[in-house]
């Protein structure tokens, strides 16, 4: 029912883990629909320079957050931004239809995280 | 690779005894049960002969008894809405339970619409039914008891009998599934005081698409399929003779077997629950002495069901989960719902069913296999295990 690519993110996932002094944390979903993703961001220059996730859910989860984190890091935090749930699908060569739903929030946890950095940096230059 | 399939409550291999039976009324004596010609009356011969195995398997004392169906699912059907449309004069009010299979919970819900009254008793944390609970549901317009001899997902045995005694003393009819619990322990009709019985062929090693109800004689069914006069006019359709030879076949092999089966699998069943239970944050899901001997259901902290499997099928491990993603559904399990267990631990649940070919190396390897899948899936979880 996966793609070999899901199947790839899925059994040896890139970026697990947490950053301890990121600039942006975005937590989406959750535990009664079964899918929890937290995904950590490091901007310098507003390039974002590092990503790490931890994900409570299916493989599809697991694989889109992997992928996720390869996609943003290098990207420039609005051209991040742009990242859409479908475009983390496609990467993947795509996800069963009954998954685009319900797991396929990658997207979703990398959009919180970003807006979790720029209100950090916004609090930063009012004080 | 070494392959180990763990999933015999999905569905078995078929025995080879089996398949040789079906192969030759398939090939040889393919005949229609209903002709004249000796090809008809071969037909008719196999067909008798498999009513009278799987009336031995469950204690029927006639074998015009049992009726076959194309599975579980319809035997189901054919038992609650035949007995519901047989007694809806009576009565319009069924009691089940909150743990019961779709198909019957499903078809219950389907009289819903019709104008029936469904009383849906809930189970204790071990997924058992009070029989206590039931018979104060009893109202005067109770006509049919619908509770199933073993759980599919956690093995738990429920007491039929006791529900039983408190329903017949009402002349309420009663209905068990016993589509798990057939190929795995003793089941007897008297000894249970049940109605009407579900089983299925290729939950104990017998092909898919067939099943049988045992209908006590006596009890009044509406036929849900209209048609020829096949099963004393109780079912309809040609006779599947390929599917109910190799079910007679089935049922004939269970009962040679089910002495040494029971005590295998109960064997290799106490290795991997202890085995399991080694592993941190693993609980063990259902009853540990009312329980079917092939079922081990575990609930891993802090990880969803349907990557643990995805890690097993890696290495060749077939096993199912009750996450909502495995369900198709957004919802995970209601049999683990109804035991009181949090979403969270109802999405990391696994079950594991053994079977007749299972060995004791298989249970090692599993257990030398899934504590690492369960130890990396917890190094990507956000959750701590509590």
């Amino acid at each position: 029912m996966y793609t070999d690519k899901v199947m790839d993110h899925f059994m040896n996932p890139r970026n697990v883990g947490e950053i301890d002094d990121a600039d942006g944390v975005g937590q989406v979903g959750n535990p009664v629909c079964g899918d929890v993703m937290a995904m950590y961001i490091k901007v310098k220059d507003d390039i974002i320079t590092d990503a790490k996730f931890k994900t409570f859910g299916c493989g599809a989860a697991i694989a889109t957050s992997s992928i996720t984190t390869e996609m943003v890091v290098g990207k420039r935090v609005d051209e991040a931004l742009k990242i859409s749930n479908r475009e983390v699908a496609e990467a993947l060569d795509g996800l069963p239809s009954e998954k685009m739903h319900c797991s396929n929030l990658a997207a979703d946890a990398l959009k919180e995280a970003i807006d979790d950095y720029r209100s950090r940096d916004a609090d930063e230059e009012s004080e | 690779m070494r392959r180990v399939y763990l999933d015999h409550s999905a569905t078995t291999p078929v025995h080879p005894r089996v398949a040789a039976v079906i192969n030759r009324y398939m090939l040889a004596d393919f005949g229609n049960a209903s002709s004249i010609h000796e090809f008809g009356k071969t037909a008719q011969q196999a067909l008798r002969w498999s009513r009278e195995r799987v009336a031995e398997l469950v204690g029927a004392s006639e074998a015009d008894e049992i009726v076959f169906t194309s599975g579980g699912t319809e035997s189901d059907n054919l038992a609650i809405k035949g007995a519901a449309a047989a007694r809806k004069d009576r009565g319009r009010h069924i009691i089940t339970s909150a743990v019961e299979h779709h198909a019957v919970l499903h078809t219950c819900e389907a009289l819903e619409e019709d104008g029936f009254q469904v009383t849906k008793v809930g189970v204790d944390e071990y997924g058992r039914v009070d029989p206590e609970e039931v018979s104060e549901a009893i109202r005067d317009d109770t006509v049919l008891i619908s509770i199933m001899l073993a759980n599919n997902e956690v093995g738990t045995i429920q007491p039929v009998t006791e529900i039983a005694q408190a329903a017949r003393e009402r002349e309420i009819l009663v209905h068990t599934d016993a589509v798990q619990a057939v190929p795995q322990m003793p089941v007897d009709v008297e000894d249970l005081g049940v109605d009407l019985l579900s089983l299925s062929g290729h939950k104990m090693y017998g092909p898919k698409g067939v099943g049988a109800l045992y209908i006590r004689r006596g009890t009044r069914l509406l036929s849900q399929e209209h048609g020829g006069h096949h099963e004393k006019g109780r079912r309809a359709g040609t006779e599947n003779i390929p599917g109910i030879a190799g079910l007679g076949e089935a049922a004939a092999t269970t009962m040679e077997e089910l002495p040494q089966r029971e005590k295998h699998l109960e064997r290799l069943q106490r290795r991997l629950i202890e085995g399991l239970l080694q592993v941190e944050g693993v609980h063990l899901n259902g009853h540990r002495r009312e329980r079917l001997p092939n079922n081990v259901s575990i609930s891993a902290a802090a990880i969803e069901g349907e990557s643990i499997l995805l890690g097993l099928n890696a290495e060749g491990i077939a096993a199912s989960s009750g996450s909502a993603c495995t369900s198709g559904a957004l919802e995970p399990s209601h049999v683990l719902l109804a035991m009181g267990m949090s979403h969270e631990m109802a999405h990391g649940s696994l079950r594991m069913t053994l079977g007749r070919d299972n060995s004791q190396e298989d249970i090692d390897h599993v257990l030398e296999i899934l504590p690492p899948i369960i130890d990396r899936l917890r190094e990507m979880s956000p959750f701590e295990i509590q």
